[in-house]
């Protein structure tokens, strides 16, 4: 008989027992660094290249060949360091992890064992709580062993090389939320910093999960690492899962259903996990220093260059947008997760003025266009209209010559051929009618019939014109100036 | 008029005849081939002659001096590489089962460099596999003979290319020192062998063996032609993190370069250990005094963590030898066996079947150091016993501008004689470990024979002192005949 398990905060509570469970985590996340080369050696990092199309004698581990550090991908790896406040040793160094798989040429990887690069920082979650990072080591990536064409293997080495930090959190996580919540906050620190694209879909960002279980006031238990963890929602499910898993085997009473420390692999369709490997007999990867490295030194001045190059990161966007520009706290969020729509709209609103019009068209029109077929465009970058294009609307309309409802139509057409707005208000024929006599015959029509209105207005209850500007923008296929309407309509009435 | 080389004519002296318009590039590499032809039959110096492609090169080499061109430092002169040379003309299978047909697809730095100065590779020479071993004779390919004694050993592991140039076969050859594997073969042979200091050369291209301790390093007949190479193969690169800053050597010009006066000559009395060979002891002393005649002060020093090296050696060579040889799997390299099983079954089934035995005992020795549990009790304690090693020296060089003693406790030994006994195989680089361990220059020199065999002297520099090595090596080349002397199957030649 299994019990019912319920959440309380960030405990589980048995309906059977009544004991309540507490939850240790802790995640690895590796994340592929943003360079042109590969850590050791001048091969362009690759995606979706013919297989083996991005190789040299470094990563297909020649014999004779030797590594060489990539300057760049220490540079991305100390600003993603610097980005959680974590401390850069002056001095690291490089080890060789020694094990045999078909995808690793040289049989062992270059890594950090117990000289990495970063340690400490943390990242605060949305909820107020704080995760803190243990460690960030740099290492290079395996090639891709292709297991499905009957009893052959194939052997990709376009990855083997490829930069990757990798961060190692405190047992700080308490809750699949907080596990989301991190790597969320995670990414986008490391989007921000320019250290990674962090595009989980092409294995850019990948993350492991060590979970145990325990009744509160006990000691920690038994912990099992998840992998095949392949989209943060599912990092989510299968802890889920894993820690209801642990507490139903404890509830059990039957020691033969407890966790062992093992390896776990995630099943995203049938939504369970699965002992991969048991880790009783540990591996041995006989860590020595990488012989063929010099350690790593940072400088103080490459500290500080590198310090300089930080761009402000998303929290501190966010509360500027709200406190400085007046935006509300939905719209700076919207616009602070994706970098490059942040930068798009500080360029629009510096060129405009207005920060609070560039806001609202970003997110009601200009994001609607990205994944969109008619643009073919999947990040801001892609699209035609650039911010000072976006900037020209918005002074069209701040000026009159056209309205926002009209603006509409102008910025979708820009969006979709890249034509300029002022150009695209003069080939539709969008700018607002001005002529007062033209706007005068729209009015008195308006007006037929409409005797109630008239006499409210002439009480003095103004709200009421309202009802009659819409008719008149329709009759002018939207290009009447609202506020001429306005008056035109006002002085007609108080002179009936 | 034919350039002859064939023990007499140097690389320096050859490629100047050349620049001069004596003779053509193509009568030295068919003279060449035909000392190979008519040698190595017996020598089994070579695991591989590459005729055609040196022939090709000497008809490019001929063309370019027919052009008016500047000629390389090397030009036209016959060079052998030891085969863990990286080279696209060739099979560099580290004399290994494994690694046989072994086509590299990239040159080495040193190799690029040889060519780029004009050089002739007239093919690769025998090893013991992967350098493991002081004898030549753990190779896939059957051991090399010592031009001085067909029945014995040339030394090793770089014998193939010490017996390349002692035979008469080619003035210059390239080899690997990791422990003593070109100093201990040069004095076996009778010949030149510098390992430079650590980082000097460039090993991107040397098939790893330990990393923290090989070094691309020279044979040759003269202490002229061991400068010129290191001056051509030397220098900084931008593929080797732990080649050295540095611009590529240039030979010191002493004004007087037959007196060593004011060179004060450490003489550690751990070189001359009581299982020294009496005749190398007899030979060494008497280098020792000739060094006196030529200026030097002798001062007895001690290298008190001496006793150290050959454990401390053996842990951290074949510690990084372990990793270094892990590719060998039958994946990406090696020669596949039990293609028909699992993933780590076939490693298991292509290195069982590839390896030879040394190979396979110092990849389980270099394993074990490693292991979780050992690791601080072996590798661990040989670091720091290393870093005591090289403390030793630093303390010398206090007092001494250069350490001296014997290169080899022994002379040539009978082939067969110690390959059954690992240890006591081991115990031959006793004297040349130390200053691998401590990455410094060493260079052995003939310093006469002993029952017809030679003995070499070895000279030992502070780290990056390469030069002060040359210098004080050429000095005592210039006061004795002992690298004059041939093996009785070359005086023949020579007539």
């Amino acid at each position: 008989m299994s019990a019912t398990i319920e959440r309380d905060g960030d405990v589980w509570v048995s309906s059977r027992t009544g004991t309540r469970w507490h939850v240790v985590c802790g995640l690895e996340v590796h994340a592929q660094l943003r360079t042109r080369t590969k850590l050791f050696c001048g091969c362009e990092t690759s995606f979706g290249d013919p297989p083996n199309s991005r190789t040299c004698p470094v990563c297909t581990g020649q014999p004779g060949s030797l590594p060489v550090l990539n300057e760049e991908a220490l540079a991305l790896a100390v600003r993603a360091a610097l980005a959680i406040g974590a401390d850069v040793a002056p001095w690291s160094k490089f080890d060789r992890k020694n094990y045999f798989y078909c995808d690793i040429p040289k049989n062992y990887q270059i890594s950090q064992f117990d000289r990495p690069y970063c340690t400490g920082g943390g990242i605060d979650l949305p909820s107020g709580r704080r995760i803190r990072l243990h460690r960030i080591h740099l290492e290079e990536d395996a090639g891709k062993a292709i297991h499905d064409r009957g009893t052959t293997t194939l052997v990709d080495l376009n990855r083997a090389g490829t930069p990757l930090i990798e961060s190692v959190t405190e047992a700080d996580v308490t809750s699949p939320e907080d596990a989301f919540d991190y790597l969320t906050a995670l990414k986008e620190i490391l989007i921000y910093v320019g250290a990674s694209n962090a595009d989980m879909e092409k294995g850019e960002l990948r993350c492991d999960v060590n979970v145990s279980v325990h009744p509160a006031g006990e000691g920690w238990r038994t912990k099992v690492e998840v992998k095949n963890l392949n989209s943060f929602r599912n990092v989510a499910a299968a802890l889920e899962h894993e820690i209801l898993r642990q507490i139903q085997a404890y509830e059990s009473g039957d020691e033969s259903r407890y966790p062992v420390q093992e390896t776990r692999l995630w099943d995203a369709d049938k939504l369970v996990t699965r002992s991969m490997r048991s880790k009783e007999a540990a591996d041995d990867y006989r860590y020595f220093t990488e012989p063929d490295l010099p350690p790593v030194t940072v400088s103080p001045s490459f500290l500080e260059r590198q310090r300089g190059m930080l761009p402000e990161l998303p929290a501190a966007r966010r509360t500027r947008y709200v406190r400085e520009l007046g935006l509300s706290a939905y719209d700076a969020d919207v616009l602070v997760a994706d970098r490059a729509v942040a930068d798009f709209f500080e360029a629009a609103a510096r060129i405009s003025g207005r920060p609070k019009e560039a806001a609202n068209w970003i997110s009601n029109e200009v994001l609607r266009a990205l994944g969109d077929a008619q643009t073919g465009a999947s990040t801001i970058d892609d699209l035609p209209v650039k911010p000072h294009d976006l900037a020209e609307l918005i002074e069209l309309v701040a000026k009159g010559t056209i309205h926002t409802a009209a603006g509409r139509t102008v910025i979708r057409e820009m969006l979709e051929s890249g034509t300029a707005a002022a150009e695209v208000v003069e080939r539709l024929g969008l700018e607002q009618v001005e002529d007062e006599s033209q706007l005068e015959d729209w009015c008195r029509a308006a007006l037929e019939g409409k005797d109630a209105i008239v006499a409210d207005v002439k009480d003095g209850k103004e709200k009421a014109l309202g009802a009659l500007i819409g008719p008149v923008m329709q009759a002018s296929g939207g290009k009447a100036n609202p506020q001429k309407v306005r008056e035109i309509l006002k002085r007609l009435i108080l002179e009936s | 008029m034919t350039v002859r080389f064939g023990g007499q004519v140097d690389a320096v002296a050859l490629r100047n005849a050349l620049d001069a318009g004596t003779g053509t590039v193509k009568d030295v590499v068919e003279e060449c081939l035909a000392r190979i032809a008519e040698r190595d039959g017996e020598l089994h110096a070579f695991t591989r002659v590459e005729a055609e492609c040196a022939r090709a090169r000497a008809a490019e080499l001929d063309a370019k001096r027919a052009s008016g061109a500047a000629l390389g430092a090397l030009f036209g002169v016959p060079v052998a590489l030891k085969a863990n040379l990286c080279w696209k003309g060739g099979i560099a299978d580290c004399s290994s089962k494994l690694l046989a047909n072994y086509a590299p697809p990239y040159d080495a730095t040193v190799v690029r460099r040889l060519l780029d100065a004009d050089a002739v590779i007239v093919g690769t020479t025998n090893m013991d596999e992967f350098a493991m071993g002081s004898s030549t004779e753990n190779s896939a390919h059957g051991p090399t003979s010592n031009p001085w004694d067909t029945e014995r050993t040339p030394g090793g592991s770089s014998g193939g290319s010490a017996v390349a140039v002692a035979g008469g076969m080619v003035p210059i050859a390239l080899g690997s020192d990791t422990g003593g594997s070109v100093r201990q073969p040069a004095a076996l042979c009778g010949v030149h062998g510098l390992k430079p200091t650590y980082g000097r050369v460039s090993r991107y291209g040397l098939i790893a063996f330990g990393s923290s301790l090989d070094a691309v390093s020279p044979f040759a007949r003269t202490i002229r032609d061991v400068a010129r190479v290191l001056e051509v193969i030397s220098g900084a690169c931008d593929r080797d993190s732990t080649c050295l800053p540095l611009p590529p050597f240039e030979a010191p010009q002493p004004a007087d370069p037959s007196r060593l006066a004011g060179f004060r000559v450490g003489v550690p009395k751990q070189c001359f250990p009581a299982e020294l060979d009496a005749g190398v002891r007899a030979c060494v002393e008497s280098a020792l005094q000739q060094l006196e005649r030529i200026g030097c002060e002798l001062v007895p020093i001690e290298l008190p963590h001496a006793e150290l090296a050959i454990p401390t050696y053996y842990v951290v060579a074949t510690a990084e030898a372990s990793s270094n040889l892990a590719r060998y799997d039958g994946v990406g390299f090696g020669v596949r066996a039990g293609s028909e099983l699992g993933l780590q079954e076939m490693f298991a089934a292509t290195r069982e079947a590839g390896f030879g035995e040394e190979v396979k005992r110092r990849i389980l020795l270099g394993t074990y150091v490693l292991s979780a549990g050992y690791q601080d009790e072996w590798y661990g304690r040989a670091q720091h016993a290393r870093t005591k090693i090289l403390g030793d020296y630093l303390q010398a060089f206090e007092e001494v501008d250069l350490v001296a003693g014997p290169t080899s406790p022994c002379t040539a030994f009978r082939l067969g004689e110690k390959t059954a006994d690992p240890i006591a195989m081991y115990q031959t680089d006793l004297l040349t470990v130390p200053a691998s361990l401590a990455g410094l220059p060493a260079i052995s020199v003939p310093c006469g024979t002993s029952a017809g065999l030679p003995v070499g002297l070895q000279l030992v520099a502070p780290a990056q002192e390469d030069g002060r090595l040359l210098r004080a090596a050429q000095a005592f080349e210039l006061a004795t005949d002992h690298h004059r002397a041939l093996p009785p199957m070359l005086l023949g030649a020579q007539a």
